[in-house]
């Protein structure tokens, strides 16, 4: 069998088309009213995320970053294999805890989303949502080498291969899979980055915003959210 | 003992030769027309009770596509494979939903990644694993991954791939020695 096929073209023609349930169409209320809904507009804030400034005085910018740094509180979103690794470090074995890096539930109660090996493009929808949730300043770590080039899914149909095309990634650990004790470097480092106010992926996303969003939509075909996700 | 059940059968259906893999598991060619009837003699009265598994196979080279219905019996421990073969061009197969309930389940799965049709079959249209998929079917040997990959999503600089074998012959052995 040939490796490539070099007549192969993807298709760029065919759009999907939008979901039923988030269609412009008008609704006739109780009272005889007719009202137009566009749910993609009347349901969510459009508002595209600004650029945090940074404080006036380096001291207290420094100030900031000192305290930002001991406060990781990471997203428990497991997306590819590298997620097995994160459970063995919030347990005794490895406890992260130790570090001041502990777990959250939900994308509102955390600030560092670690995106934890390969990224199907379903799943980079849920984890675009994700990441937008958070409360600013955030972070974004890539683990193993799937975030970085694609790793061994470097030829599959449905999987991303460079995670910063789509997210504003902080710091990246290498590994297929990384060993907890990696990932425990790894926020080491992610700590003395932002103490040296170099995590700035959030202001990043922000500056780039368009690019960002035009890298998503050219590989997220039904696009069924607002382009921001408060 | 699965002879003697080809044997049997074969007065009354269609079947192909025998193409026996082990002692206890073997495959058998059969008639669209005959499908059902066979599945549900095989499940009713031989006591292959389980359907493993409901796969499909992309023969390209001969237009077609082969499904092949794993069916178990786990008393006597064995398992039958049945082939059965559908137009490339046009290939629509027949629902056994109302026999085995996963099968709905293996049969979506073979309409989003092979594009076959089983009419009748609950939620089969709807989308299984993939999302807004405007593609031809991710399965069938025409679509080439590597190149749809390459045409989607960028690459880092960088990237090197080493062949194995050569390089740890090369690693272990740099004078060339063996
Ligand atoms: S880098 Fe390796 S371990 Fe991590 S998601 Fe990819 S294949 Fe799995």
């Amino acid at each position: 069998m040939k490796d490539i096929d070099k007549s192969f073209r993807k298709d760029t023609e065919t759009e999907f088309p939008l979901r039923e349930e988030l269609r412009p169409r008008s609704v006739t209320a109780p009272d005889g009213q007719v009202i137009e809904i566009d749910p993609l507009q009347d349901y969510f804030c459009q508002e595209p995320p600004k650029v945090h400034k940074q404080s006036y005085f380096k001291i207290v910018e420094d100030f900031y970053n000192w305290a930002r740094a001991h406060s990781l509180w990471i997203l428990g979103f497991g997306t590819g294999c590298g997620a097995i690794e994160m459970r063995p470090l919030m347990t005794p074995r490895f406890d992260a805890y130790r570090y001041g890096i502990q777990w959250r539930p939900t994308p509102r109660q955390a600030n560092l989303l670690v995106i934890s090996g390969y990224l199907s493009v379903k799943t980079l929808k849920r984890a675009i949502r994700a990441y937008e949730q958070m409360p600013s300043p955030k972070y974004v770590v890539g683990l193993g080498s799937c975030t970085i080039n694609g790793g061994m899914y470097w030829d599959s149909y449905n999987t991303i291969k460079r995670l910063d095309d789509y997210l504003p990634v902080d710091l990246y650990i290498a590994g297929c899979m990384p060993r907890p004790e990696a990932l425990l470097a790894g926020f080491m480092d992610l700590k003395k980055l932002i103490r040296k106010g170099k995590a700035e992926g959030a202001n990043k996303y922000a500056e780039n915003f368009d690019w960002y969003k035009a890298n998503q939509k050219s590989v997220i075909k039904d696009w069924d959210m607002p382009d921001y996700n408060w | 003992m699965m002879r003697d059940l080809h044997d049997h059968l074969k007065t009354r259906y269609r079947l192909g030769d025998l193409a026996e893999r082990r002692g206890n598991l073997a495959f058998v060619d059969v008639e669209r027309a005959d499908l059902r009837a066979l599945l549900v003699e095989l499940r009713d009265v031989h006591g292959f009770t389980h359907l493993s598994l409901l796969t499909a196979v992309d023969w390209i080279e001969e237009g077609r596509f082969q499904l092949t219905y794993l069916m178990n019996n786990r008393a006597a421990n064995r398992t039958l494979g049945l082939r059965v073969f559908l137009d490339r061009a046009d290939p629509v197969g027949d629902t056994i939903h109302d026999l085995w309930p996963t099968a709905a389940t293996y049969q979506r799965e073979l309409r989003e990644m092979f594009g076959i049709a089983f009419p009748g079959s609950p939620r089969v249209d709807e989308e299984f694993i993939l999302e807004g998929w405007t593609d031809m079917p991710p399965y069938r040997r025409d679509f080439d991954t590597l190149a749809y990959s390459q045409q989607t999503f960028s690459d880092r600089e960088g990237r090197e791939t080493h062949d194995p074998r050569s390089h740890m012959a090369k690693k272990l052995y740099p004078e060339g020695q063996r």
